[in-house]
């Protein structure tokens, strides 16, 4: 047993109750990077003294304040693409080694403000374009429950850390799935907010109509008080909403009785595994022994929604690296013989082959003569994808279907073909294209591996995603199971 | 050819497009990356042609989601970053200017 093993609210109540010290909390998780990490590559690095430091002043609040936040004391950990001042933040990429931010995202400096710990920088694919954080640069990151396969992508590091209790919630990004993937894959909760609820202030860009900032933690709960602290609008990102968060700790217990849940008809017949049948099956029964009412919808639009992202991200994601020049930042090369050399050179070395590729995609999608075929006409199927979402949310609460179609991989089963890897996150990335709200809950497990149900809500629908997701994660009750090797 | 209807998918790709690619984006790749490279773009575009299929007609480009626009707010005055914290980052600086090889 680890405190670790805790829940946000439990650790609060026992630091509160001075059981223990928020030092005492941070020097734990720092101990269990460095004991079991090793075998994991959750981490391309801890922040001891940032988090020595932080825990200081959490305890001092925790000590003198009349009612602290709920985060404050507790170890968090940032995906590599969220700058953080001072601390090197790479992306999982050569073409940012040694870059130090000079200020901090908005997701650090609320949840700084809150109170948080930050322990380290997780491993992600390589500007998070991945489903399995094998593209990362550095390191692949391995899944708890299983080392020969993947924690999914990209926010792996972030997922597989929370899994084996090595930092008690971490943030991701989410552009077409990868919080939520990788929280099916490790057995975590994740949410991805609607588009414009968290800032991308100081989010390393990868595809900016589709990138949003998320909670992966072990409960539902937990997720729902990171989200609480990041969430709101940000006068650094016009993007953000402004319509107010409201109290989405409600939503968590009113059970689901009365709503009407659909079930998308397309997503289930995408090839599904027998063993995420299975899960996603009794996940059904418990939401309709819970009073739901279950309805077959349709989403017509889902078998164009792969084929219109894989335009639109890589075509973003062209106009996005554009910056990664190596002249401001990053290793660069500063001896080449001309300018252009000098650009060429440090992209050719600083980007790995899935980003070389969606460069090379992107550019050409905007290219003069292909632009119409393909990047204006899959603007127009993303529409397509949205009014899908709407109309259907005009006689349904909340969808659900499995957040996969399988439970992990195996490391190396997809590297050698990107349209195997892209097809990962078929139930998850239309949820971007429309910029609604999901999140992924652990619902069980197929041969030892954990399985996620994928509950979408509407635009700014995040207190519907956590309501539905509570009554899954109090039927399924696996949420205090801990990977072999990382329970002690 | 600005402005067809359907796009020629993977047959249009061939290595000289992707050395044009290669240079427009400055990805500096080799012969040798082109030649890997090309079959894995081909078949990426092959599989997204499927949108030529979707019927569109009459349907707007979405390009945002949220429904925000011109999000405008007063100007204000405030500490930002030092020219010395802008530069810490970059390769090579001098007397306070980022420091690049001569354009030729």
């Amino acid at each position: 047993m680890s405190l670790l093993d805790l829940s946000i609210s439990e650790l609060g109540r026992r630091l509160r109750a001075r059981e223990f010290s928020s030092v005492e909390l941070a020097e734990e998780a720092l101990g269990r990077v460095e004991a079991l990490d090793g075998k994991l590559g959750a981490f391309l690095r801890t922040t001891p003294e940032l988090a020595l430091e932080q825990a200081r002043a959490a305890d001092r609040r925790l000590a003198d304040e009349a009612d602290p936040p709920a985060l404050c004391g507790i170890p968090i950990g940032h995906k590599d693409v969220l700058c953080t001042r001072g601390v090197e933040t790479t992306a999982g990429s050569r073409i940012l080694e040694g870059f130090r931010p000079p200020y901090d995202a908005t997701v650090v400096a609320r949840l700084a403000r809150d109170g948080a710990v930050v322990v380290g920088k997780m491993n992600c694919d390589e500007f998070a374009m991945g489903s399995s954080n094998e593209n990362s640069a550095f390191q692949p990151t391995v899944n708890p429950w299983d080392a020969e396969r993947v924690p999914g992508g990209s926010s792996g590091g972030s997922a597989a850390a929370v899994a084996a209790r090595l930092s008690v919630a971490t943030l991701g990004t989410d552009t077409g799935g990868s919080v939520r993937l990788p929280a099916s894959f490790c057995g975590v909760v994740g949410v991805k907010p609607s588009y414009g609820r968290v800032s991308r202030y100081g989010v390393i860009a990868f595809a900016s109509s589709l990138d949003q900032v998320g909670p992966l933690a072990k409960t539902v709960e937990d997720a729902q008080l990171v989200l609480s602290s990041i969430a709101g609008p940000d006068r650094r990102d016009s993007t953000t909403s402004p319509a107010p968060v409201g109290d989405l700790a409600g939503a968590l217990q009113e059970g689901v009785r009365g709503l009407r849940l659909g079930i998308p008809r397309e997503y289930l017949a995408a090839g599904l595994e027998d063993g995420v049948k299975a899960v996603f099956d009794s996940a059904c029964r418990w939401l309709e022994a819970e009073g739901a009412e279950l309805v077959e919808v349709s989403l017509p639009s889902t078998e164009y929604a792969l084929a219109a992202y894989y335009v639109i991200a890589p075509a973003e994601v062209s106009s996005n690296l554009a910056r990664m020049d190596g002249i401001r930042f990053g290793p660069g090369e500063p001896q080449a013989p001309s300018l252009l050399e000098a650009y060429e050179l440090a992209r050719n070395r600083g980007f790995g082959p899935e980003v070389r590729r969606r460069v090379a995609l992107g550019t050409f999608v905007l290219s003069s003569g292909y632009y119409d075929a393909y990047y204006l006409r899959a603007q127009k199927v993303r529409t397509l994808v949205a009014r899908d979402f709407s109309r259907v949310f005009d006689g349904v609460d909340a969808l659900i279907s499995p957040t996969a179609p399988t439970p992990a991989f195996r490391l190396g089963e997809r590297t050698h073909d990107p349209l195997a890897m892209y097809a990962t996150d078929a139930l998850t990335l239309p949820a971007n294209l429309a910029g609604i709200s999901g999140l992924s809950v652990p619902a069980g497990f197929a041969s030892g591996l954990p399985v996620g149900v994928q509950v979408l809500g509407p635009y700014l629908g995040e207190a519907m995603c956590l309501r539905v997701g509570a009554a899954v994660e109090r039927s399924a009750d696996v949420w205090r199971r801990v990977p072999a090797g990382f329970d002690g | 050819m600005v402005g067809a209807d359907r796009g020629d998918g993977a047959g249009g790709l061939d290595l000289a497009l992707v050395a044009h690619l290669s240079r427009l984006a400055r990805l500096g790749l080799t012969d040798a990356e082109m030649e890997a490279i090309l079959p894995q773009l081909r078949a990426i575009l092959a599989a997204v042609d499927r949108l030529q299929e979707a019927d569109v007609s009459g349907v707007d480009a979405t390009a945002q989601i949220g429904g925000l626009y011109d999000v405008m707010r007063d100007d204000q005055v405030e500490p930002g970053l030092t020219a010395g914290e802008a530069l810490a980052n970059a390769p090579s600086h001098e007397a306070g200017l980022l420091r690049v090889p001569a354009i030729q």
